[in-house]
């Protein structure tokens, strides 16, 4: 028998995962998980969509309703699910590659039209699944399978990036401190509109290695000593966050959601003219 | 009664499929399938559905089935490059098993090609667009009123079978206007459902006497994962090549299997034809009008035409070459159905193929001389 | 009459989940955890706090503490 938590909500016949040891990803879904106990949400209303990844493998071991979907495009199929039933509490879970490489344009244009869905990045800086290749998140100068000489690339900044093409709440964590990723992601679901939750992962096996991180273990404590919580980096001098992991909800507004904004339209619309004599 | 209203292809592919319960579209404008989307756009929230311009053709193809996912009639539509990025999603729909509709109005390829001009050039597309083995079923109408009554079928097809139809229209039958009679009574599949956790964590068992496996939509209290890995009975991803098998096996016989519902057929003066031509969609009518004046002449000439392209009507076609001498298999392409009746005909009878890449439409002449040279 | 509910917490471990990646070992503030043949091992059960880092920072679910309540029924406050 695992924890209660686990019990309740992880499909534990197909434990343990597949991922590697000591990556963040089973973390951060243990915080998903803890997320949605915390808000007693009802698990037959919980969708998770996820894409193509190692991280995007999540979907399957959660015991709600959940949707593997293809690389790159699960905001697409939530968006689709979302408005065919607004009342579903839908959760994407996504990699840096999944979301902002291949599927960055659909991250744009649904945080653009503010659909009600959580969204929670594992970014663990690079393509973990296809073996250590440079994502949209690997940093200038790191290493991966196909930047040997270094990576050139300028990387995004994916809560900004969100929060820059409309998002209604965005925030970010790390694996060192699970709380408050939970504490986050609680926040993003309770959220109305489009949030989404940036979890700063771990690859201890590709991206640790390729770029001399040490341990998974020196890779956590990495992100211990260079997390700075959003409240204390608004006094900083830019110099002082190069390179640091600034935390917490970053940026909260109010947009109009767009299900419900549609909702109106049928309301408007569906008692009116009647098209087929008119 | 029946009622009669004057309406263009396109428009008549939205009412057909409103009628029969289509309740949520996403898509992305390409001439000439644009009119289907904003009809939708038009219609859907009258009859408290769902529609959304996604970011692009892909993204379309992901919300549809996600929708359907829902439990929730769903469609798309599209033309030319548009289809062309739609391919993964919807091998992923027929992996997963997810019902939904693909409308494609082909316009002249390859790549941007000719935007406005007619075709039928995606015919193999249709079938092998997306990667890997995998069943499809594909329906051509080739009149307005045909358009309104093969989109219901094709929605039926999917809920039935559990898989994407595609529903390949072409230039000429989405633009063109005709008067048809919007039928009073209409037969509406619609998919086998189970909730409150019936399926007993195996949504991907087949229970005796289905063709498809029963759908629990999300929400109704039956937990489950859906994948385009290579799953088991539960959903779940798994590596066994047995299961592998099995799967892709049970895929392509749930087609196979069921040829005789699903491929349907239209011949004309076949019964005394020496000569009989293939034909279909919006090639139809230049065919009807060239047999008709062959017929003045005395030539006994036939129509065939596949309402189903895929499966292709083997066994009809086959029948019917072991009566004639000359099978002319005219299509709007440089010859693409043609293969698939060289396959099925064999020595039976001669055969011959009219097509045409320029843009234009094949002319009642054109096929007139086909069917008069030797 | 009150009645006394005793919370017995224990810690408990999953060898078969386990992949020993030493997390828990190296964040334990009280020195609690050892590994074993790549397996968390319990070493100081007398000196666990159960403050729980252990099973948030558990990337495999292979440690966590379980409550168990037990209710002791009958029992008076005066006595
Ligand atoms: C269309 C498509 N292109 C490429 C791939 C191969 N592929 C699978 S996962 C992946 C990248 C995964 O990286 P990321 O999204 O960051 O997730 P991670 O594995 O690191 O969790 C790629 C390129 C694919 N499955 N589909
Ligand atoms: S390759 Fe990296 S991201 Fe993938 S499971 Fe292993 S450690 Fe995790
Ligand atoms: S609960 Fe705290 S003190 Fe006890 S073993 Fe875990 S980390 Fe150590
Ligand atoms: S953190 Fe978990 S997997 Fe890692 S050593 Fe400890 S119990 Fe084992």
């Amino acid at each position: 028998m695992a924890s209660q938590l686990v019990e309740k909500y992880m499909r534990t016949e197909h434990l343990p995962h597949i991922w590697c040891p000591g990556c963040g990803n089973g973390v951060i879904m243990h915080a998903v998980v803890r997320a949605i106990d915390k808000l007693e949400l009802d698990k037959n209303k919980v969708c998770i969509v996820s894409g193509i990844g190692c991280s995007s493998r999540a979907a399957g071991y959660l015991d709600f309703n959940t949707i593997h979907t293809t690389h790159g495009r699960a905001l697409a199929f939530a968006t689709g699910i979302k408005l065919a039933k607004p009342e579903l509490e839908v959760v994407v879970i996504a990699g840096d590659g999944d979301i902002a490489a291949i599927g960055g344009n659909h991250l744009i244009h649904a945080a653009r039209r503010n659909v009600g869905m959580t969204v929670v990045v594992i970014n663990n800086n690079i393509y973990g699944m296809t073996g250590g290749q440079y994502s949209p998140a690997t940093p200038a100068g790191e290493f991966g399978t196909t930047a040997p000489y270094g990576n050139i690339d300028r990387p995004f900044d994916i809560a900004a990036l969100a929060a820059g093409a409309g998002a209604s709440f965005t925030a970010r964590g790390t694996v060192y401190n699970p709380a408050q990723i939970t504490s986050c992601i609680q926040k993003g679901i309770l959220h109305k509109g489009f949030s989404l939750i940036e979890c700063i992962s771990v690859c201890p096996v590709y991206y640790g290695r390729k770029n001399k991180k040490g341990s998974v273990i020196d890779m956590i404590k990495w992100q211990r000593d260079n997390s700075i919580p959003v409240e204390k980096a608004g006094k900083l001098p830019p110099e002082e966050l190069k390179g640091k992991i600034v935390t917490g909800v970053l940026s909260q507004a109010t947009y109009p959601e767009y299900t419900e904004e549609y909702a109106k339209i049928i309301e408007k619309v569906s008692g009116g003219i009647n098209y087929e004599q008119a | 009664m029946s009622r009669l209203v004057l309406m263009q292809g396109n428009e008549a592919c939205v009412e057909g499929a409103i009628a029969c319960g289509m309740r949520f579209f996403a898509g992305y404008p390409i001439t000439p399938s644009t009119e289907i989307a904003e009809y939708c756009a038009l219609r859907l929230p009258m009859v408290k559905g769902h529609f959304i311009q996604m970011e692009d053709e892909i993204a379309s193809m992901a919300a549809v089935i996600g929708a359907s996912v829902a439990g929730v009639k769903s469609m798309t539509a599209t033309s030319g490059p548009g289809f062309s990025l739609k391919q993964e999603n919807i091998g992923y729909a027929s992996a997963a098993e997810i019902p939904c509709v693909i409308v494609n109005a082909q316009r002249s390829g390859p790549s941007t090609g000719l935007p406005t001009s007619p075709s039928q050039g995606d015919v193999m597309q249709s079938r092998w667009g997306t990667h890997g083995d995998h069943p499809i079923i594909v329906l051509s109408p080739s009149s307005v009123s045909e358009t309104y009554t093969l989109i219901i079928r094709a929605f039926n097809l999917s809920e039935k079978y559990r898989t994407p139809v595609i529903f390949l229209m072409d230039e000429m039958v989405g633009h063109l206007r005709e008067g048809i009679e919007i039928p009073e009574h209409i037969e509406i599949v619609n998919r086998k459902v189970i909730k409150g956790g019936q399926s007993q964590h195996m949504p991907y068992r087949i229970p005796d006497g289905e063709c498809a496996p029963v759908f629990a939509p999300f929400g109704e209290g039956d937990r489950y994962n859906i994948t385009g890995l290579i799953h088991d009975e539960s959903g779940f991803p798994t590596n066994s090549h047995i299961e592998a098998n099995r799967m892709i096996t049970r895929l392509m016989r749930k087609i196979e299997d069921n040829v005789d519902d699903i491929v349907a057929t239209e011949e004309r003066y076949t019964e005394d034809a020496d000569i009989a031509v293939l034909c279909y969609g919006g090639t139809t009518r230049s065919v009807l009008e060239a047999i008709d004046e062959a017929r003045s002449k005395g030539i006994r000439v036939g129509m065939f035409r596949p309402i189903t392209l895929w499966p292709f009507p083997e066994k009809e076609l086959f029948k019917l070459s072991g009566k004639i001498k000359k099978l002319i298999v005219a299509e709007h392409n440089y010859g693409q159905i043609v293969l698939e009746a060289e396959r099925v005909v064999k020595n039976n009878c001669s055969l011959k193929f009219t097509g045409k890449v320029d843009g234009t439409l094949i002319s009642p002449a054109e096929i007139l001389r086909a069917i008069e040279e030797d | 009459m009150v009645k006394l509910v005793i919370v017995m917490k224990t810690l408990k471990t999953i060898d078969k989940w386990c992949k020993g990646c030493g997390i828990c070992v190296e964040f334990c503030p009280k020195n609690v955890l050892g590994l074993i043949d790549d397996k968390v091992t319990v070493q100081n059960k007398e000196e666990c706090i159960f403050c729980g880092q252990c099973e948030l920072r558990c990337p495999d679910y292979a440690i966590f503490a379980e409550e168990n309540n037990y209710e002791q029924a009958g029992f008076n406050a005066r006595q």
